[in-house]
């Protein structure tokens, strides 16, 4: 996961398979700009308070912030890729934390037998909403923006009339103790984070490394041939929207340990800050393109400025800003780059390239 | 020809709406032969192909593959009976690379318990494109960068490659030289005399007489949804094949 396509160049000419790719491609990977953006701010704040900023309580607090949105972010990648949109993680989240909450409120006691009925309740939760959201955009055609849309209402909706519009705030304590805010045993690493690390790194090599994401990114960059080729398109995209809800099942329990209540109201701009992340991280909205790095990073950049605002004494309502203005950014040097290799690729190369020149003429 | 076609088509009819775009066409190509279609626009060529390819769901006909009948209801089923198609618009997935591009579809997966994850053999592809495009003569500059950013005629290339290397049994080029310069297209006519010298059925369609004459064993006219007659390639003229496409005068030896 450290480069987009982290395929070897093969130059026509020479039939040696090399693995680097020089330093300049590396630095025009959207992906990489913006993680030296981040770098940027990173060492902006730590020069700004030296004394607070860098240190690891601090960046440990950051990591911590992150991990739930990183969760999501994964999906949310997988299907941005596909050039779909799926808004109903964050109401998804909340049903699957409310529908968990109440389960292991009606077992009523706090050990890990509840706790795990509780998970399962919750991946299966998100889970089903994925799915609802899969068929509907694969078989029934409706757009992922009015699907998820539609199941964005409907969660959240459900979750309010399932607890009457009041939080549940009865979560077990080996999942507040353990996941919440626990460390990984022998260091100072939170459970929650070794959690979401581990996801983003079998997801990021299933879409990077296998057959499942090069069908994702087959399906984004354009679905009419992959059907062609005999690729099942409809069953990819089922599989990812079920990702994708599987992935805010996950963050649902996970936001429980955390936070010790469902947090109904609390998640309202989750997708789109999590889509916001997703797009700075070089994911492009029109598909085909797209790195789980990426997204990590895009993570980070509201998190480290939230957090930056704070420690120097600004507003903290300033990193709305700020993202705001990265995200444009972001999506504006994408476009660029795109129209400009567009350009070059098509004066420099066309005509003077054969065909099918014959080797020998 | 007295042997059996290796692919054939009897009556096939298809309509959308009110518009007969296929009224009873038949249609056969013999391995080892290049065949050419021509028609005026709208005279059902590509719906022809559609069918032939699985891309389309017939009112009515049969299609016979070596002789025996088949049901062609996906391209999928159709591939697996060697039937390619180069289309119009090349059916790449410009986001990927020349050998994903290639293999999308037929992976090849790694060995043992590693492929059964998913995990692809991307050197092995890799190797295999190159192969492939080598054996064209096919100038494909970069296997690992995306085909969106290639000229039209490296798309072309790759997109031909891919339908010959597997096509055993009938490949298909919907206009392959629409968009192609001079040399390129010289070049597209020699690929299809290679591929036919080893044995498979090609067909060409095309809106260029001189191409269809030079490149073609035989050229079958379609006009309104059906077949109006076939010619010897040796024997026919540009007048007369215009002519039949467009009615003027009636092909007598079908």
């Amino acid at each position: 996961m450290t480069s987009t396509h982290a395929v070897p160049r093969t130059a026509a000419t020479a039939p040696e398979i090399s693995r680097t790719r020089s330093l300049r491609q590396v630095l025009q990977v959207q992906s990489f700009q913006i993680l030296l953006v981040l770098m940027v701010i990173f060492l902006m704040f730590s020069a700004l308070a030296p004394d607070v900023f860098p240190t690891w309580g601090n960046v440990r607090q950051i990591i911590q912030n992150v991990s739930i949105l990183g969760v999501l972010g994964i999906g949310m990648t997988f299907v941005i890729v596909t050039s779909g949109i799926d808004l109903s993680i964050g109401s998804n989240l909340v049903f699957s934390g409310v529908v968990a909450a109440k389960v292991m409120q009606a077992m009523g006691d706090t050990g890990w037998g509840t706790a795990i009925v509780g998970i399962f309740v919750a991946v299966g939760c998100g889970l089903g909403w994925g799915l609802l959201n899969g068929v509907l955009i694969a078989k029934a055609k409706v757009p992922p923006l009015i699907v998820t849309l539609g199941t964005l209402g409907g969660a959240l909706g459900l979750a309010q009339v399932i607890t009457g519009g009041v939080d549940i705030r009865e979560v077990p304590a080996v999942l507040q103790d353990t996941i919440g805010y626990g460390n990984v045993p022998g260091t100072t690493l939170p459970t929650i984070s070794l959690i979401a690390m581990v996801l983003i790194l079998i997801f990021g090599t299933v879409l990077h490394r296998t057959r499942f994401g090069l069908y994702t990114f087959a399906v984004g960059s354009n679905e009419e041939s992959a059907r062609r080729v005999g690729v099942k398109v409809d069953r990819q995209l089922i599989s990812i929207y079920v990702l994708s809800g599987g992935l805010a099942g996950v963050a649902g329990i996970l936001s429980l340990s955390q936070y010790g209540t469902t947090a109904i109201a609390g998640q309202s701009a989750t997708n789109l800050n999590v889509i916001a992340a997703v797009v700075i991280g070089g994911t492009s909205l029109f598909g085909g393109v797209g790195t789980i790095f990426g997204t990590v990073v895009g993570l980070f950049i509201p998190a480290v400025l939230q957090n930056g605002f704070v420690i120097v004494g600004i507003q903290p309502f300033w990193q709305q800003v700020a993202v705001g203005a990265v995200l444009v950014v972001a999506v504006y040097v994408d476009q660029r780059r795109r129209a400009a290799a567009a350009r070059g690729h098509s004066a420099k190369a066309d005509g003077k390239k054969k065909l099918f020149g014959r080797r020998s003429s | 020809m007295t042997t059996i076609p290796v692919l054939e088509a009897r009556g096939l009819t298809r309509s959308f709406g009110n518009v007969r775009a296929l009224d009873g066409v038949d249609f056969d190509v013999h391995a080892g032969e290049v065949v050419a279609l021509i028609g005026d626009n709208g005279a059902g060529k590509s719906t022809l192909v559609k069918a032939l390819s699985g891309n389309l769901a017939l009112d009515s006909g049969k299609i016979l593959f070596a002789g025996g009948e088949v049901e062609l209801g996906s391209p999928s089923q159709a591939s697996s009976l060697g039937i390619e198609t180069v289309y119009q618009d090349l059916a790449l997935a410009p986001h990927l690379n020349a050998a994903q591009n290639m293999f999308l579809g037929r992976e090849i997966p790694k060995p043992g318990f590693q492929g059964r994850l998913g995990f692809m053999d991307n050197r092995t592809m890799r190797a295999k494109s190159r192969e492939a495009f080598d054996e064209l003569g096919a100038t494909v500059r970069s296997l690992s960068d995306p085909v969106g950013s290639m000229s039209g005629g490296q798309k072309q290339a790759i997109a031909i490659a891919r339908a010959v290397a597997w096509a055993k049994g009938v490949i298909f080029l919907d206009e392959p030289t629409a968009a192609l310069g001079v040399v390129q297209t010289r070049n597209v006519l020699e690929t299809i005399r290679r591929v036919r010298d080893k044995g498979v059925g090609v067909v060409f369609i095309s809106h260029s007489m001189p191409h269809v004459i030079d490149v073609a064993d035989r050229i079958q006219v379609l006009r309104l949804g059906r077949r109006v007659a076939t010619y010897e390639a040796k024997k026919t003229t540009v007048e007369e094949l215009v002519g039949a496409m467009t009615g003027a005068l009636d092909g007598a030896h079908s």
